[in-house]
């Protein structure tokens, strides 16, 4: 069918011109006279066939232009010939690149994916007219079924079709041997891309329609602000699985979940590496839960525990359900904002004077200047001297360096990969805990229902 | 330049009696021979080179070479650890849970899958309403996912665990866009989503109530994707469209605060770099780019000329030192985010990466592709 997919995918459009911009640049250095690909004539049966080249030779020089591997070349080739830039001369229609002595040869532009001259239907039934003309079965069976399917659609102009056809093939008769083979190669492999058999993955899809436009300030940057950067990457280095792996393993590689359960929110003892991430900065502090919880208990002690507690409830009314604000906002002064409330938080005069007149009329943000005041405040005075502190030390000195496990040798000795309670189960258990039983035990009946 | 003339119906008629030589009929901008092209080459690098001195008269660097000094990395061997088969036509997006180990992804047929993807068993499937369900975005509490594509909403499911529910029926429809869903993605809580549409809009939800908190306008045409900033004050986002601009927005007052623009073709996907001081970009240009927020400018380019097709997808590892890239010439090209070079190219999958994501501990990434299947890599 020419009809493809459910909805108006266009084929052509302004993204795809970018790729064919950049495949033709591919192109035409390999045709550049002088650093571009040597091309010889190619024997095809009795036939020579002049400016073609081999597989080989195109990999070798993809290889030696972009300095690539083997792999690479050979993947890159093939889209070459898949888009129609490249064809090959055996087996025309098999469009994929072979690192042989099988000779390929350059797409006329005339006939390039980008050129967009719309592939009608009308053109199609020509080349089909023509190829049946030349060779009776020369058509195969999906052909044949486009050959009918066009022959009732287009029944009107059938006598134009067929005359034409007979046209182009008189004179292509005229031709040489050579450029005849040349032309017809040429002519199917711009329709197998432009009407791919079933089952051959078609290039040309695109995906959803997509708008575009068709063109910069220039501002200098100094070393000095990149070497954040870099600063970044070295101290986290020891802490990316993927650069440095993890201990005791990964459990993607090992299948073993040890580093997940070491490092869950609710241990007894975190890991070394996890404490020392505390010290990076605040965030990371605030960001884990066992940290926070560490943080709260060393608040206490100072008599501040109210700027945290007062920060967390600043977070659920700007990121809970908008109906709640108010509630929300009323709990947070009377806790925290009221004139001799229970915990009341230390906010200079001038915040305090703006939040109180906000929130007479409460909103999401309302809370934004005093919670921003004291996450500062925590930041620059409470957080410094909880790293510094016997309770942080402690901890890190207690903290867990777990030992390395390997992955298991032998195959059948292959660690079972245990399944883990659902996050949702986690939460539908705390809600049916305060209903009655039955529902309960449903929910922790085994792991998450199959499908 | 050299401009190619479309040939129509009619020039094709009026030629139908002569040989069927495919002439390719070239009309030029400009005059071409070689020795004008030859001259203009030398004169555009000669510029290039005056550019490049007057630049670092003021001390102007780009990002790699500050990072000459740092050691360079290994070879990396990074194999599939798991592939997750079901999906009956395209994947298109993917996101992880906060658990570290569950994903959900979307694909062109409709479905919706959560999967453990350690034990690569399915837990819960949703079939939408409509085709190329383009986005989707786990929620931070585990208990929900949110998705949406052609029917311009974004619509959160709750997960359930009993087997006899339906999870359509507690659907919640959230986001109404007037064209595709390109992305979305929960704030810090369950109950704001934040959306990117082919509307040209980006906006921000009340889950709840599916009241509009706030709409963010400025690209000029479709926008394909959104990030959130991990800043301290938790305030911004950035968003990529076809405009082949990536912006950053303040979401409390709606408005665009930073805009760059150095791309050729449509940006595909915006990921913040950790620290969130800066964001990386993957466009169909081929490119990624690095772009630091503070300098306001663009301080990385991440290509090669061998690398031909579009980047649709990209994440940071968690240290920021690698940038995954998933292209739609079917590869991931792993890139060395400091000194700006390729460290590896990764095969397998066997149509073009439509989605990539890190794991939230940075234990491992997941790619997800046209070829029907998603990828977990180490």
């Amino acid at each position: 069918s020419f009809i493809n997919a459910d909805f108006n995918i266009f084929r052509y459009h302004v993204a795809v011109m970018c790729l064919e911009n950049i495949m033709e640049r591919v192109i035409v250095s390999m045709q550049d006279p002088d650093m571009g690909m040597k091309m010889r004539n190619q024997r095809l049966l009795i036939t020579v066939i002049p400016h073609a080249m081999t597989g080989r030779d195109i990999v070798d020089w993809l290889i030696q232009k972009y300095t690539i591997t083997e792999e690479e070349a050979l993947h890159i080739g093939n889209f070459l010939v898949k888009y129609g830039y490249i064809y090959p001369l055996k087996e025309p229609r098999n469009l994929c690149l072979k690192q042989d002595e099988t000779p390929y040869r350059f797409q006329t532009p005339y006939y390039w994916t980008s050129t967009r001259w719309p592939a009608s239907e009308l053109d199609y039934a020509i080349y089909l007219a023509k190829k049946n003309i030349r060779k009776q079965g020369e058509l195969i069976e999906y052909e044949k079924e486009c050959y009918n399917a066009l022959h009732k659609r287009i029944n009107h102009t059938w006598d134009f079709v067929v005359m034409q056809a007979r046209e182009q093939l008189r004179a292509s008769k005229q031709r040489r041997k050579a450029d005849r083979i040349v032309l017809e190669c040429q002519e199917q492999a711009y329709w197998l891309i432009n009407r791919p058999p079933p089952g051959v993955m078609d290039i040309l899809e695109q995906g959803p329609d997509r708008r575009n436009v068709a063109n910069t300030r220039v501002q200098l940057v100094s070393g000095q602000m990149l070497a954040i950067f870099v600063k970044y990457c070295e101290q986290y280095q020891d802490h990316d699985p993927i650069m440095q792996g993890c201990l005791p393993s990964n459990p993607w590689i090992t299948d073993d979940i040890m580093y997940w359960n070491m490092n869950s929110e609710t241990v007894t003892m975190p890991t070394k590496l996890r404490v020392e991430r505390w010290s990076f900065s605040f965030m990371e502090l605030l960001n884990d839960p066992l940290g926070r919880k560490e943080l709260l208990t060393y608040l206490e002690k100072e008599f501040s525990a109210e700027n945290l507690c007062f920060w967390q409830a600043c977070e659920e009314v700007r990121h809970g359900e908008a109906s709640k604000i108010a509630a929300k906002v009323d709990e947070v002064y009377k806790q925290f904002l009221a004139p001799g409330a229970s915990r009341w938080v230390n906010i200079d005069s001038k915040t305090m004077e703006k939040t109180l007149e906000g929130i007479k009329h409460p909103h999401r943000f309302v809370l934004d200047d005093a919670q921003m005041h004291i996450y500062f405040l925590m930041k620059k005075d409470s957080y410094p001297r909880y790293l510094k502190s016997e309770l942080y030390k402690n901890l890190l000195a207690k903290a867990i360096v777990p030992q390395e496990t390997k992955k298991s040798v032998f195959p059948f000795m292959r660690r079972q990969r245990h399944s883990s309670p659902s996050p949702a189960l986690v939460t539908q258990t705390a809600e049916d805990n305060g209903k009655a039983k039955p529902s309960a035990a449903k929910a922790n009946a085994g792991t998450a229902s199959q499908i | 330049n050299f401009c190619v003339i479309f040939i129509t119906f009619e020039g094709f008629l009026s030629r139908a009696g002569e040989a069927n030589f495919p002439l390719a009929k070239m009309a030029a901008q400009e005059v071409q021979p070689s020795e004008t092209i030859a001259k203009l080459k030398s004169e555009s690098e000669a510029l290039k080179t005056k550019l490049e001195e007057e630049r670092a008269k003021l001390h102007d660097v780009e990002l790699h070479q500050v990072a000459e000094k740092v050691d360079p990395l290994g070879q990396f061997v990074m194999k599939t650890r798991r592939t997750l088969k079901g999906h009956g036509n395209k994947v298109l997006c993917m996101d992880w849970c906060k658990d570290k180990r569950r994903i959900v992804s979307s694909s062109q047929d409709g479905k919706v899958i959560v999967w453990d993807a350690f034990t690569t068993n399915k837990e819960h499937a949703v079939t939408m309403p409509c085709t190329w369900v383009m986005a989707c975005a786990y929620a931070p509490s585990g208990c929900a996912v949110a998705c949406g594509g052609l029917d311009n909403k974004c619509s959160v499911y709750p997960l359930s665990l009993d087997k006899n529910e339906n999870l359509a029926a507690k659907k919640k429809s959230v986001a109404m866009h007037t064209n595709y869903l390109s992305a979305c993605s929960f704030t810090n809580s369950d109950m704001q989503i934040l959306t990117s549409s082919g509307d040209g809009t980006c906006a921000l939800w009340d889950v709840e109530s599916g009241q509009l908190l706030q709409s963010f306008h400025g690209h000029a045409a479709d926008v394909l994707c959104l990030d959130l900033a991990p800043s301290e004050t938790g305030n911004t986002f950035v968003s990529g469209g076809c405009d082949k601009k990536a912006n950053v927005w303040d979401m409390r007052s709606g408005q665009c605060i930073q805009s760059f623009e150095t791309h050729e073709s449509d940006i595909n996907s915006v990921r913040y770099y950790p620290s969130g001081d800066a964001f990386a970009s993957g466009s169909d240009d081929a490119t990624c780019r690095l772009y630091d927020l503070r300098a306001d400018r663009e301080v990385a380019i991440y290509s090669k000329e061998s690398i031909i097709f579009g980047a649709s997808s990209v994440d940071f590892s968690l240290s920021g030192r690698l940038l995954f890239g998933g292209y739609n010439d079917y590869t991931i090209n792993v890139w060395d985010v400091l000194k700006g070079t390729r460290v590896s190219i990764l095969f397998g999958h066997e149509n073009r990466v439509s989605t990539l994501r890190v794991s939230p501990d940075g234990t491992a990434f997941c790619s997800g592709s046209w070829d029907h299947t998603l990828r977990v890599r180490e």
